[in-house]
C-alpha cells in the first residue's frame, strides 16, 4: 500500500466524488458490471448470482418435497426425480453456497482489513465468470443435449456421482457430462479466487494489523481459502480422471477393467469433507462478528478462537471416510475415521463455548443479524450432535443412506450455513447499500423461515430412523412416514415463503430502507469507518490499527483496547 | 474523529510479496491436484488385467531427466546474471533453459510415440496406461506452460522490454520452472523406479 501520506492525499482530492454511484443509463450499468474488476461489484455479483442460484435450486426442491408428500405420488416420474435431487444438490453446494462464500469474502475482507481493493481484481473477475458460466452450463443441461424432448439430459446421479453410475455403460447421455465439466469450469473459479483472497489477506493489511489483529470473519475466511486451495483440486483431478474415461476410453473407476469404484468416493470425500468446512467456517466468521457486537463484549477467547478454525482446517482433512463406513473397510480405518470425526467436534464446541462466553454478562441487544445468530447455535449445536451420532460407525451402518443424514448435513446447511448468511446480510446490507433492512419484515422473515426450517427438517430424523431411504422418488402406504412426510413438505413451503420474504426486503429496503449512516451497529472492526456505501477507493484514510477492535480505539480513546492486549 | 488519532505513528510495516505469496499458493494448490493422480497411479499398479504392463515397456527416462533437471541448473545461472546486470549472459542462460525444456518435450514425444505404436499402449489400453499417460501428461502439460512463459521472457529481453522491476516476475518464473523439475522428481520415483517394478 502506498504511505500513509499520499493516502490523505488522494482521500482529501476525491472527497467531493459521490461514492461510486454515478451510473447513468441501464446498459452503462449492465457493461459496469461486466467489465468491473471492483471486489465491491464482483462481490455484488457473487451473492446476486447465488441467490438467482438459490431460487433455482428451491424450486427443485419444492419439487421433491411435493412428490414425497404423500405416498404413490405422480408429480414427477423418476427419471426427473433423480434430476431433481442431484440439480438440488449441487446448485445448492456449488452454486449458492460458494458463491455466498466467495461474495462476502470479496466484498467484506478487503474492508476488513483495510486494503483498496483485492490483490489481483482482474483474476478477481475471472475467478466470478468462470464460476458464474460453471453455473449456467450445469443448467444449460435440462435445454441442450438430448434434453428438449423430455427435459431430460440434467445431471442424475447425485451430487457425489458414484462410480460406476457415472460410466458410460449406465448414463448413456450427456447428464453427467454437464455436471462434470460445470463443475471443472467452476472450480478453476473457485481456486483462483481462493488464491485471490489469502494473497489480500497476507499482503495487503493496513498499517498495524497484523495476523494476530484480524478481526475473526477475515480469520476463517483466510483458513477457509487455504481449504479451497487444498481441496478443490482432487475434486478437479477425479472429475478429468472422469471426463477423460467418458470420452477418451480411458480405465479409472470401471470395475471390468479392474478398477475400482471405491477409489471416486475417496477422491470426492478428500474433497467432498473440506467442502463442508469451507461453506460452514465462513458461517462461523459472520456468528463471530455478529455475537460481539449485538453483546456489546468484545469476543470471548480471542486466541482460542483461532485456534480452533486452525484445528478445524487440518482435521477435517483427516475424516473424509466417514462418508464411507457402509463400503466395508478394514476395522483400523473404520477406527481412525470415527476417531478423527469425534476429535472435530473439540473445537467446534470450543467456539460454541466461547460465542456463549461472549454472549454472558452481555447487553444484549436483539436486533435481526443476533436472532438469526441465536437460531444458528441451538440449531448448529443439534446438527453437531447428529454428526457425531452418525459419526459411530455402527449406528452409521444402520442409518447410513436414510433421511436421518439428509436431516444432519440440511441442519449443518441450511440451520447453520443459510441462518449465517442470513445474519451476515442484516448485519452488512446498511454498509454494502447504505440503508438498513427493514425490521418488521426481518422478523417475519425470521420467524416463518425459522419455523419452516424447524417443521421440514425434524420429522426427517425421525422418517430416517423409522427407515425411510434418501432418493426414493415414491413409497408404499402404511409404512409410518405418511403423516411426517406431509409435515415435512408443509415445512419446504413455509421455508419458501420465509425465503421470499428475505428477497423482497432486500429489494424494498435498497429504495425504502431508513438511512443507515456509517456505523449502525456501532461496531468495532475497519469497515464500518468508512462510508455507506463505500467509496470506489474504500478509505479515505486509516489509523494504524492497535487492537483487535481499531474503532473501538478511536471511539474511547480514555479506555483502548491495545493497553490490555 | 479527530485528525490526530488518525495520523500514522512511523512504526515498520512489512507485508510480504503479493506474488512470491500467490505463487506459493498456486504450488500448493498444483501439488494437490498432482497428489490425486499420482495416488491412482500407485494405486493402481499391478492391478492392471491385461499387458502391456510397467516392467515391459517402461525404459527409464535418462535423457529426459538429464535435460529437465539440468535447466534447473541453467535456470538459476541466468538469474544470477541477471541480477549482476549482464543481459546478454542472463538471455544465453535463459535460452539454453528453454532449449532444456523443449528438448524434454521432445524426448517425451518421441518415448510416447514408441510406447503407442510399438507397444501398443494407449490411454484406454489399461488402467497402467490411463494413470501413466494421465499423471505424465499433466506434467507435460505444465512443462508446455513453463516454456512459453520463458518464450515470453525471452522475447522481451531481447526486443528490450525487461525493466528492474520485473525482476521479480522472472524470478516467479524461476520458482513455477523448479516446480516443474521439482514435481518430475515425484513422477520419475512414481512411475519409473516404483513403477518399473510391477
Amino acid at each position: 500500500m502506498a504511505d500513509p501520506a499520499t493516502l490523505k492525499e488522494i482521500g482529501t482530492e476525491l472527497r467531493p466524488a459521490p461514492p461510486g454511484h454515478e451510473h447513468g443509463s441501464l446498459t452503462a450499468w449492465i457493461q459496469d458490471l461486466i467489465f468491473t474488476v471492483d471486489h465491491k461489484k464482483l462481490g455484488f455479483l457473487y451473492l446476486g448470482a447465488g441467490w438467482m442460484f438459490f431460487v433455482a435450486g428451491g424450486i427443485l426442491a419444492l419439487g421433491i418435497r411435493t412428490q414425497i408428500a404423500v405416498p404413490n405420488n405422480h408429480f414427477m416420474d423418476a427419471e426427473s426425480f433423480n434430476q431433481a435431487f442431484t440439480m438440488h444438490g449441487t446448485t445448492m453446494i456449488f452454486f449458492f453456497a460458494m458463491l455466498m462464500v466467495f461474495g462476502l469474502a470479496n466484498y467484506i475482507v478487503p474492508l476488513q482489513i483495510g486494503a483498496r481493493d483485492m490483490a489481483f481484481p482482474r483474476l478477481n473477475a475471472f475467478s466470478f465468470w468462470a464460476t458464474f458460466f460453471g453455473g449456467i452450463f450445469l443448467f444449460l443441461s435440462y435445454i441442450f443435449g438430448p434434453g428438449l424432448y423430455g427435459m431430460g439430459a440434467a445431471p442424475d446421479a447425485s451430487w457425489f456421482a458414484l462410480a460406476p453410475l457415472t460410466s458410460r455403460a449406465f448414463s448413456p447421455g450427456n447428464n453427467i457430462d454437464f455436471w462434470s465439466l460445470g463443475l471443472l469450469v467452476s472450480g478453476v473459479g473457485s481456486i483462483t479466487g481462493g488464491v485471490n483472497v489469502m494473497v489480500t489477506i497476507f499482503c495487503y493489511r493496513t498499517r498495524g494489523m497484523t495476523l494476530y489483529r484480524m478481526p475473526l470473519f477475515t480469520w476463517l475466511i483466510l483458513v477457509t481459502m487455504f481449504l479451497v486451495v487444498m481441496f478443490m483440486p482432487p475434486l478437479s483431478a477425479a472429475q478429468i480422471m472422469l471426463v477423460l474415461e467418458r470420452f477418451f476410453g480411458a480405465k479409472f473407476f470401471e470395475a471390468q477393467a479392474g478398477g475400482s469404484p471405491v477409489l471416486w468416493q475417496h477422491f470426492f470425500w478428500i474433497f467432498g469433507h473440506p467442502e463442508v468446512y469451507i461453506l460452514v467456517l465462513p458461517a462461523f466468521g459472520v456468528i463471530s462478528e455478529v455475537v460481539p457486537v449485538f453483546s456489546r463484549k468484545p469476543i470471548f477467547g480471542y486466541p482460542m478462537m483461532v485456534a480452533a478454525t486452525v484445528m478445524i482446517g487440518f482435521i477435517s482433512a483427516g475424516v473424509w471416510a466417514h462418508h464411507m463406513f457402509t463400503i466395508g473397510m478394514d476395522s483400523f480405518s473404520v477406527t481412525f475415521f470415527a476417531f478423527a470425526t469425534f476429535v472435530i467436534a473439540i473445537p467446534t464446541g470450543i467456539k460454541i463455548f466461547n460465542w456463549l462466553g461472549t454472549m454472558f454478562g452481555g447487553k444484549i441487544r436483539f436486533e435481526i443479524p443476533m436472532l438469526f445468530a441465536i437460531a444458528f447455535l441451538f440449531q448448529f449445536l443439534i446438527a453437531g450432535l447428529t454428526g457425531i451420532m452418525l459419526g459411530c460407525a455402527p449406528f452409521d451402518w444402520q442409518l447410513n443412506d436414510s433421511y436421518f443424514v439428509i436431516a444432519h448435513f440440511h441442519y449443518v446447511i441450511v440451520g447453520g450455513i443459510v441462518f449465517g448468511v442470513f445474519a451476515g446480510f442484516y448485519y452488512w446490507y446498511p454498509k454494502a447499500t447504505g440503508r438498513m433492512l427493514n425490521k418488521r419484515l426481518g422478523l417475519w422473515n425470521f420467524w416463518i423461515f425459522t419455523i419452516g426450517f424447524h417443521l421440514t427438517f425434524d420429522p426427517q430424523h425421525f422418517l430416517g430412523i423409522l427407515g425411510m431411504p434418501r432418493r426414493i422418488y415414491t413409497y408404499q402406504e402404511g409404512r409410518g412416514w405418511d403423516f411426517l412426510n406431509m409435515i415435512s413438505t408443509i415445512g419446504a413451503f413455509v421455508q419458501a415463503v420465509g425465503a421470499i420474504l428475505f428477497i423482497v426486503n432486500m429489494i424494498y429496503s435498497a429504495r425504502k430502507g431508513k438511512v443507515a449512516g456509517d456505523d449502525p451497529w456501532d461496531a468495532w472492526t475497519l469497515e464500518w469507518m468508512t462510508s455507506s456505501p463505500p467509496p470506489d477507493y474504500n478509505f479515505e484514510q486509516l489509523p494504524e490499527v492497535r487492537s483487535r477492535r481499531p474503532l473501538w480505539d478511536l471511539k474511547h480513546p480514555e479506555d483502548p483496547d491495545w493497553k490490555f492486549e | 474523529m479527530s485528525t490526530e488519532l488518525l495520523a500514522t505513528a512511523e512504526t515498520e510495516w512489512r507485508l510480504p510479496s503479493p506474488r512470491k505469496v500467490g505463487l506459493t499458493l498456486v504450488i500448493l494448490t498444483e501439488s494437490s491436484l498432482f497428489t490425486i493422480f499420482v495416488v491412482a497411479y500407485l494405486f493402481y499398479l499391478g492391478k492392471s488385467l491385461n499387458g502391456p504392463y510397467p516392467w515391459e515397456v517402461l525404459e527409464f527416462p535418462w535423457l529426459g531427466s538429464f535435460f529437465l533437471f539440468s535447466s534447473s541448473g541453467t535456470v538459476v545461472v541466468a538469474e544470477h546474471r541477471l541480477k549482476k546486470g549482464d543481459k546478454a549472459g542472463f538471455e544465453l542462460w535463459w535460452l539454453i533453459t528453454a532449449l532444456l525444456g523443449l528438448g524434454f518435450l521432445i524426448y517425451t514425444g518421441a518415448e510416447w510415440q514408441h510406447l503407442i505404436y510399438h507397444d501398443g499402449l494407449t490411454l484406454s489400453t489399461n488402467l497402467f496406461g490411463s494413470t501413466f499417460y494421465s499423471l505424465v501428461g499433466l506434467h507435460a502439460s505444465h512443462v508446455v506452460v513453463g516454456l512459453l512463459l520463458l518464450t515470453l521472457i525471452l522475447v522481451a529481453s531481447v526486443t528490450g522490454n525487461i525493466q528492474p522491476r520485473h525482476h521479480e516476475h522472472i524470478e516467479m518464473i524461476s520458482w513455477y520452472w523448479h516446480f516443474v523439475d521439482g514435481i518430475w522428481a515425484v513422477v520419475v520415483t512414481v512411475v519409473y523406479i516404483i513403477g518399473m517394478q510391477h
